[in-house]
C-alpha cells in the first residue's frame, strides 16, 4: 500500500463559506507531508476531517486502505493528533499525563513504550513533575509523545511549532525524523515556509483550494520569475527608489535588497543604473534560488 | 546617534539572576533583533527598557531618559506592542484608538489627524465601526502596530508581534516596519523566527541573562559559525542520516525532505571523507553542496541543543 491516505473530491462549507473546496491528493506512506498556506486557507478544517472529528459535506477519505466514514473507530485506533491547543492535565504528572491517554485509548501494557517515548523525547528526567510546571517546548514534547502512546501510523500535526524557540524547534524536528525512521507517516500544517523545506512533499493551500502540490524543489521550479540579491547601501534608499521607480517586487533587508525581475539580463542594468543615480553603492549582486515563500506569495497572488 | 544605551544592566529576583550584566547600544532609526530562547531574559530586559520594572544595577537610557531614574517619561516616549496584549476585541477599532490616543494624551485634532494615519496603514479606512474581535489576524496586527505608535513614539518596542500570522501577513507587516524604521522610528523587536532576524540591521542574542553574541546578520553567521553544512541528496535518506549521526566529526545531522544537512567540523570539512563513508556503506549520493548556514544554525549552535531542552 503505496497511498496511506487518499483524498477525493473533499468539500466542507460553513455557512456560505467554503472552506475546503474540492480538493483531491494522495499522502504516500512514511513520508513526511506538509500542508501550508495562511490564515483561514481551510488547513485546520482539512485535518479535523482526516482525523475524523468534522465530517466532511461530499468527498470521500481513505486512511490506511478504508474509508472514514465506514471505518471511523478502526482508522482513529491508528492515528495520532496534535492540535494547536493541545490539552494536557496540568496538575498531573508527566508519567500520568501519558497514563491518561494510554487508558483513553485503550493501552493496557503502555509502560514500556512510555519508557521509549520519554527516553527519546528526553524528558525521562521530568517524569514526575507536573506539566503545568514543564517549560513551553516540553509541553509540547510531552503532547506529542501523549499523541504516540498508542503506536500510530499516521501523525496528524496542526501547526505544531507556533510559538516555539528555535532551540526547542530544532529538538521537536529530530524527534519528527526518529519517527520518520519508525516508518510513521507524518502528516502536518504550518505556516511557515522554512518548516516545509524540510517535507518530502508541501501542498500549498489557499482559499479552500489546492494550488500546488509536489516536492519542495519542484514547487519552487514553478516560479518562472527571478530574484537578484542587491548587497547595497544605504539599503533604505535603494528600496525606496526601486519602489518609487518601478513596478517590480522588493524586499529589504538589514544590508541588502531582493529584487524579483522577469528577466535578469534585461532588467538588472535599468535597476544598476536606477539605483547608483540615486547614490546607492552597489557592493554585490547575484540571482539567488527563490524560497519556498517567494513562490508562495507569487503564486497566491496569480491565483487572485 | 543612539536611542537606546544600556549599560551594565542586571535583574535578580530573589538569587536567580534573570539580567546579568548586559551593555550595548540601539542606533537612531534601526531594526534591532533581540533573540534568545525562551526564559533567557527576554522579557525582563524590555521591561525594564520600558519603564516598567526597575533595574536591580546599572542602567539604560531610552530615547534619552534613563530608565532607573526617569521611568516616567520614558514610558511617554516609547511604544509598545506584542501579540499577547494590545487591543480590545470587545471595542470597534475607532474605540480602540480613542483609547490609545487618550491614554497618550493626545488633543482633538492631533488624535484625529493620528487616527486617520493608524486606520490608512491598517487597511481600514472607512471601517472604523467595526468590532476589533472580528478581525483577520494580518489586519488586527496592522492596527495594533498603528495603535501603539499612535503618538509618534521614538522608539517601538516590538514582542514577537508576528508569532502564528501568516506569511503574507508577515511581509506587509515587516513591509510596515521597514516604513517606520526609514521615517526615523528606532524598531527594537523580538522573535521566535530567525529568517526575520534577516530583516534587522543589528542583533543581540542572549542566553540565561548573558549577552553572547551581536553584530548584523552577516556578522553573525562568519564570525560565530565555525563549521561547514553540506545538503546531501542521495537514494537512501534515512539510512545517510543514520550513518551520518555515528560519525565523530559530525556535529548535527537533520532531514530536509529528500535532502539531509549535515554540520561538519572545520578541520574535517573535506568533501572526499564525506563521499568515501558513503560509498563504503552502500550510499549513492546524488549531489552535495556546500550551504550557506541560516541564522538559525548559527542560534542552535551558540546554545547548544542539548543543555536545553
Amino acid at each position: 500500500m503505496n497511498n496511506i491516505i487518499e483524498i477525493t473530491s473533499l468539500r466542507k462549507s460553513y455557512g456560505g463559506i467554503k472552506a475546503v473546496n474540492n480538493i483531491s491528493f494522495s499522502v504516500n506512506a512514511g513520508e513526511m507531508f506538509g500542508l501550508v498556506g495562511p490564515d483561514g486557507a481551510g488547513k485546520t478544517t482539512t485535518i479535523r476531517i482526516l482525523c475524523g472529528l468534522v465530517n466532511q459535506e461530499s468527498g470521500t477519505v481513505k486512511i490506511l486502505d478504508k474509508d472514514l466514514t465506514r471505518s471511523r473507530k478502526e482508522i482513529q485506533k491508528n492515528i495520532g493528533y496534535l492540535s494547536q491547543k493541545f490539552s494536557l492535565y496540568g496538575d498531573l504528572s508527566v508519567d500520568e499525563n501519558i497514563e491518561f491517554f494510554a487508558e483513553i485509548h485503550n493501552v493496557k501494557d503502555y509502560s514500556k513504550r512510555r519508557d521509549e517515548l520519554l527516553d527519546f523525547s528526553r524528558l525521562k528526567p521530568f517524569r514526575n513533575r507536573t506539566a503545568e510546571k514543564l517549560s513551553g517546548g516540553m509541553k509540547q514534547k510531552l503532547a506529542l509523545v501523549c499523541s504516540l502512546i498508542h503506536e500510530p501510523k499516521i501523525l496528524f500535526l496542526d501547526e505544531p511549532t507556533t510559538g516555539v524557540d528555535p532551540v526547542s524547534r530544532r529538538d521537536f524536528w529530530k524527534i519528527l525524523s526518529r519517527l520518520l525512521k519508525d516508518g510513521i507517516t507524518i502528516f502536518m500544517s504550518t505556516p511557515y515556509l522554512d518548516e516545509a523545506e524540510r517535507c518530502n512533499r508541501v501542498a500549498l493551500m489557499n482559499s479552500g483550494e489546492i494550488i500546488a502540490l509536489d516536492t519542495p524543489q519542484k514547487v519552487k521550479g514553478l516560479m518562472n520569475q527571478q530574484i537578484i540579491e542587491i548587497v547595497c547601501s544605504p539599503v533604505r534608499i535603494a528600496y525606496q527608489t526601486i519602489k518609487r521607480n518601478t513596478a517590480l517586487e522588493v524586499q529589504m533587508f538589514g544590508d541588502r535588497i531582493n529584487v524579483i525581475v522577469e528577466n535578469y539580463r534585461t532588467e538588472l542594468p535599468s535597476i544598476k543604473k536606477l539605483l547608483t543615480e540615486n547614490k546607492v553603492n552597489i557592493a554585490d549582486e547575484r540571482i539567488i534560488p527563490p524560497s519556498l515563500e517567494n513562490v508562495f506569495i507569487h503564486l497566491i497572488k496569480d491565483a487572485e | 546617534m543612539n536611542s537606546i544605551e544600556v549599560k551594565n544592566l542586571t535583574k535578580k529576583f530573589g538569587s536567580f539572576t534573570s539580567v546579568d550584566n548586559i551593555s550595548f547600544n540601539v542606533k537612531q532609526a534601526e531594526i534591532f533583533g533581540f533573540l534568545g530562547a525562551n526564559g533567557a531574559g527576554k522579557s525582563t530586559t524590555i521591561r525594564m527598557l520600558c519603564g516598567i520594572l526597575e533595574p536591580t544595577s546599572g542602567d539604560a537610557t531610552v530615547g534619552g531618559y534613563s530608565v532607573a531614574k526617569n521611568p516616567e517619561r520614558v514610558k511617554q516616549n516609547i511604544g509598545y506592542m506584542s501579540q499577547r496584549f494590545s487591543l480590545y476585541n470587545d471595542l470597534a477599532v475607532g474605540e480602540n484608538l480613542d483609547f490609545f490616543g487618550g491614554v497618550y494624551g493626545l488633543s482633538n485634532e492631533k488624535l484625529k489627524e493620528r487616527k486617520k494615519w493608524v486606520l490608512k496603514i491598517a487597511n481600514l479606512e472607512g471601517k472604523e465601526n467595526l468590532l476589533t474581535g472580528s478581525l483577520p489576524g494580518g489586519i488586527k496586527q496592522r492596527l495594533a502596530l498603528g495603535a501603539a505608535v499612535i503618538h509618534q513614539p521614538g522608539i517601538v518596542f516590538l514582542d514577537e508581534p508576528t508569532s502564528g500570522v501568516d506569511p503574507i501577513s508577515r511581509r506587509n507587516f515587516w513591509e510596515l516596519i521597514n516604513e517606520l524604521s526609514s521615517k526615523g522610528t528606532t524598531i527594537f523587536v523580538t522573535t521566535h523566527y530567525l529568517e526575520e532576524a534577516e530583516f534587522c540591521n543589528n542583533i543581540i542574542l542572549i542566553d540565561a541573562g548573558k549577552l553572547i553574541a551581536e553584530g548584523n546578520p552577516k556578522q553573525l553567521k562568519s564570525e560565530y559559525l565555525k563549521n561547514s553544512i553540506y545538503e546531501i541528496e542521495s537514494d537512501k535518506v534515512i539510512e545517510a542520516l543514520e550513518l551520518f549521526e555515528k560519525q565523530d566529526f559530525v556535529v548535527e545531522t537533520s532531514i530536509f525532505g529528500n535532502n539531509i544537512h549535515i554540520s561538519v567540523e572545520e578541520k574535517f570539512n573535506n568533501l572526499i571523507l564525506i563521499n568515501k563513508i558513503c560509498e563504503e556503506n552502500g550510499i549513492t549520493i546524488k549531489r552535495i553542496n556546500k550551504i550557506v548556514p541560516t541564522l538559525e544554525d548559527v542560534f542552535i549552535h551558540l546554545l547548544g541543543s542539548e543543555k536545553k531542552s
